[in-house]
């Protein structure tokens, strides 16, 4: 695609997109957050996507390709924001597309239950631009609060198409395709409302804007340049200067000008702040002068089930208990619900792995290459697929079911005091559930939290829940030592501990924040304005297949492909042998005082130690260990596992510390490397690798102790 | 109806107040402008989380949460 620097500008935003502008036509999609802006963008683009980072920022962006009667078009997914007032990354990222990118149209998504709030990022894109589509999407939802939207209304005053969608079920995608296409190839004139401010504004911008012209020949509205200008929006000068090669911030005249239009403002008693205000208010007023008549809602009292819903979840009595119920019958039903297929898994994977080794020995391979692939690869493989697959494909599901019923801001909302307390920020709360999932997922969500200080607060402590390559090797351990009992009781009682497990993990996060904020990243808490979106009627299959492709598949993917050379490496580890000893034995001989210390012994902490690359691999790794030095031959069962882990001296307490050293040890190879890119410093990764390490070194050793001090054994 | 300003924070739960001045500045007012909090903007305070702080409010149409320090700078009448 279109690499070379062919174009004039100096760092013209579509080399570094990679977009080839001759075939294609470019549609920038903006939108506030929570509004349905990458189901819109799904929906266009199906699976011809990919993402990849804004230049110079760490937001990313998700480009996609649709056509649209015969034509294609490439979609750019611009970050969510409220605002172009580059208040953020996200903002500033947003912006630079929309002026720099030359993109062919924006559509602007909003929210229709909201719409009025929605039309201050129109109002502001349609400063910069005027090929401009509105997209009111959530039309079924405002529907169902009996919110009535007049289009052609919007339309007229807005002076650019409006088209109303449910992007969720399809409704209204091929109407929005055919405004994009009339505005994009210029079939429809658009006449954008233009903002007038506030006569002094004016005024102190007209002073400039002949100073701008033969600056920016007309590659951006000098009337526009001119307000950012009085605004010292130094992050828009900048970006001038390396997109168009334009200097306004060395540029005397220009400069001179502007300090003469802001004493004109100053003359007037508006300052930087009451700039800011005005300009802000002018915005608001129009966009509730916009809806006036055009937007009417029938029933006032329509977010009334919201609140009731709320009033429940976040009382004072309830909110934590529902929130712990929650977890705890999320976990129990992906415990009872992957049981059955796990085994089903594991048994047509050991059977295959019997007709392989027949395989094998039919054509006569040498048996260090039926042990290399049959017995390390194979086998590696088969643990993971059959331990992680189906509570995976039942957890994430369910997962994202509470994503997209909006109930995750509520656990934000309900833990932010607690977070504050620790000096940090309560979207941290947020991030520590999508570490859940994938901690490299929490760590990249980390953006969402704006305080720098904050951010590597959550970035450093998101390891501390366990992610989904961590639950099947504790719900295996909880299963084997703790949970005895049979039947529906021991998926209950191995829910319960896991929750506990899981508390255990927000505990060290909240006292290992508290403890960064009194010492390396000290600080006070800043500001934070958490929006709780409406509840939304999710779409079961939407999820089902989302959760599936995107996080399922993506994260059995990872792990298969780290655990295929790992097997490999791991079973010749365990099979070449220096002296009388495998060199994993060797290995594990020398951890062994140490990994004693803390309640493990020398194979366990090796485990932990090969499974860097992913911690699925843990469990398998402490098996073909075992097996290899071991007399069992056969292991089809969590019971025969279990006689295995025993004849290898295991007891409670080498179990419990085994489950307290996988919820606090360094995180994986993906989530540090995630680390390295986000924080862009060695220091912090450094950091973010030792602290949970010490402290699981700290408590494991501690428990340990006390329990053989205390007799018990 | 009161002429008097009491901060946001201290508005109970249930009640509407009239956004009539902001304290904070620099990024933090920027960020109250952007949820659309400008003068004469009705808030009304909607939920406390457990644990007392942060109320989320009804603004402009959506559900904002803020925190007690924050929510503290700005002034609103009641009524």
């Amino acid at each position: 695609m279109g690499l070379t620097l062919q174009s004039a500008g100096i760092n013209a935003m579509e080399n570094i997109l990679r977009i080839n502008r001759e075939d294609v036509t470019v549609i920038a999609l903006a939108g506030n957050p929570n509004v349905g802006k990458s189901t819109v963008f799904n929906s266009l683009t199906g699976l011809k996507q990919h993402t990849g980072n804004w230049p110079g920022k760490t937001v990313s962006n998700a480009q996609g390709r649709y056509k649209h009667k015969g034509k294609e078009y490439v979609l750019i997914d611009l970050p969510g924001t409220y605002s172009l007032m580059a208040n953020s990354a996200e903002e500033e990222a947003a912006r630079d597309f929309l002026c720099f990118g030359n993109p062919d149209a924006v559509v602007v998504v909003t929210d229709a239950t909201c719409i009025e709030r929605n039309l201050n990022l129109v109002l502001q894109t349609m400063e910069i631009t005027d090929r401009v589509v509105v997209c009111v999407n959530l039309l079924d939802e405002a529907e169902r609060k009996k919110i009535h939207i007049d289009f052609k209304a919007l339309s007229v005053r807005l002076g650019v198409p409006v088209v109303g969608t449910s992007a969720r079920s399809g409704k209204g995608l091929s109407e929005l395709m055919d405004a994009v296409d009339a505005v994009s190839l210029a079939r429809i004139r658009t006449n954008p409302v233009k903002l007038t401010y506030d006569e002094p504004i004016e005024k102190a911008a007209a002073l400039l804007e002949p100073v701008l012209e033969p600056l920016l020949e007309g590659k951006i509205s000098a009337h526009w340049t001119a307000l950012k200008l009085l605004d010292a929006d130094t992050s828009m000068l900048k970006s001038l200067e390396v997109y168009l090669g334009i200097d306004i911030l060395s540029n005397a005249t220009a400069l001179e000008t502007a300090a003469r239009a802001r004493t004109v403002l100053l003359n007037e008693g508006i300052d930087a702040d009451a700039l800011r205000d005005r300009i802000v208010s002018r915005i608001v007023r129009h966009a509730e002068e916009i809806c006036a008549n055009a937007v009417r809602f029938g029933n006032l009292n329509y977010k009334d089930f919201d609140r009731r819903i709320d009033k429940v979840i976040t009382s004072k009595v309830f909110g934590l208990p529902i929130m712990l119920l929650m977890l705890g019958v999320i976990f129990w039903i992906t415990l009872i619900g992957a049981n059955y297929p796990s085994s089903l898994l594991s048994d047509g994977l050991f059977w295959l792995q019997d007709r392989l080794t027949d395989l094998f020995i039919f054509v006569g391979a040498p048996s260090w290459l039926h042990g290399v692939i049959v017995l390390g690869m194979y086998r590696t493989l088969a643990w993971v697929v059959a331990v992680m697959l189906p509570p995976m494909a039942i957890f994430f599901p369910l997962f994202t079911l509470l994503e997209d019923l909006g109930y995750l801001p509520r656990v934000a909302f309900n833990l932010d005091k607690y977070f504050k307390r620790a000096c940090a920020c309560g979207k941290q709360a947020l991030t520590m559930c999508m570490g859940f999932g994938c901690n490299a997922a929490g760590v990249a969500g980390c953006r969402i939290i704006e305080s720098p200080r904050e951010r590597l607060i959550a970035t450093i402590t998101n390891s501390f829940v366990p992610c989904n390559g961590r639950f099947p090797t504790l719900i295996a351990v909880i299963s084997m030592f703790f949970a005895t009992a049979t039947g529906i009781f021991q998926s209950l009682i191995s829910a319960f501990v896991l929750v506990g497990v899981i508390l255990l993990g927000i505990l060290m996060t909240l006292i290992v924040s508290k403890l960064l904020s009194k010492t390396v990243l000290k600080g006070i808490p800043s500001s934070f304005a958490l929006e709780l979106p409406p509840y939304r009627k999710p779409k079961i299959g939407r999820i089902i297949v989302r959760s599936i492709l995107d996080r399922t598949l993506f994260v059995l993917g990872r792990a298969v492909s780290v655990a295929a050379p790992a097997g490999v490496v791991i079973w010749c580890l365990a099979n070449i042998t220096v002296g009388d000893m495998s060199l994993l034995a060797h290995a594990a001989m020398f951890l062994d005082p140490f990994a004693k210390v803390i309640g493990l012994d020398g194979f366990i902490l090796m485990a932990f130690i090969l499974g860097f690359p992913a911690n699925e691999i843990v469990v398998p790794i402490i098996i073909m260990s075992y097996m290899a030095t071991g007399s069992i031959a056969e292991l089809n069962s969590l019971e025969q596992l279990h006689m295995l882990l025993v004849s290898h001296g295991w007891t409670w307490l080498t179990a419990l510390c085994m489950m307290l050293f996988s919820l606090m040890h360094w995180p994986c190879g993906t989530t540090c490397w995630t680390i390295k890119k986000e924080t862009q410093s060695w220091k912090w990764t450094a950091v973010s690798f030792l602290v949970p390490t010490v402290c699981g070194i700290a408590v494991c050793s501690a428990v340990s102790n006390a329990a053989q001090l205390l007799g018990f054994k | 109806m009161s002429q008097e300003f009491i901060p946001l924070s201290k508005l109970p739960v249930g009640q509407k107040g009239r956004v009539a001045m902001l304290v904070a500045e620099g990024a933090l007012r920027r960020r109250m402008l952007d949820l659309g909090l400008i003068i004469g903007t009705v808030v009304e305070a909607l939920l406390k989380s457990p644990a007392g702080d942060p109320v989320a409010y009804a603004i402009r149409g959506a559900v904002i949460a803020l925190r007690s320090e924050d929510a503290g700078k700005i002034l609103v009448q009641i009524g």
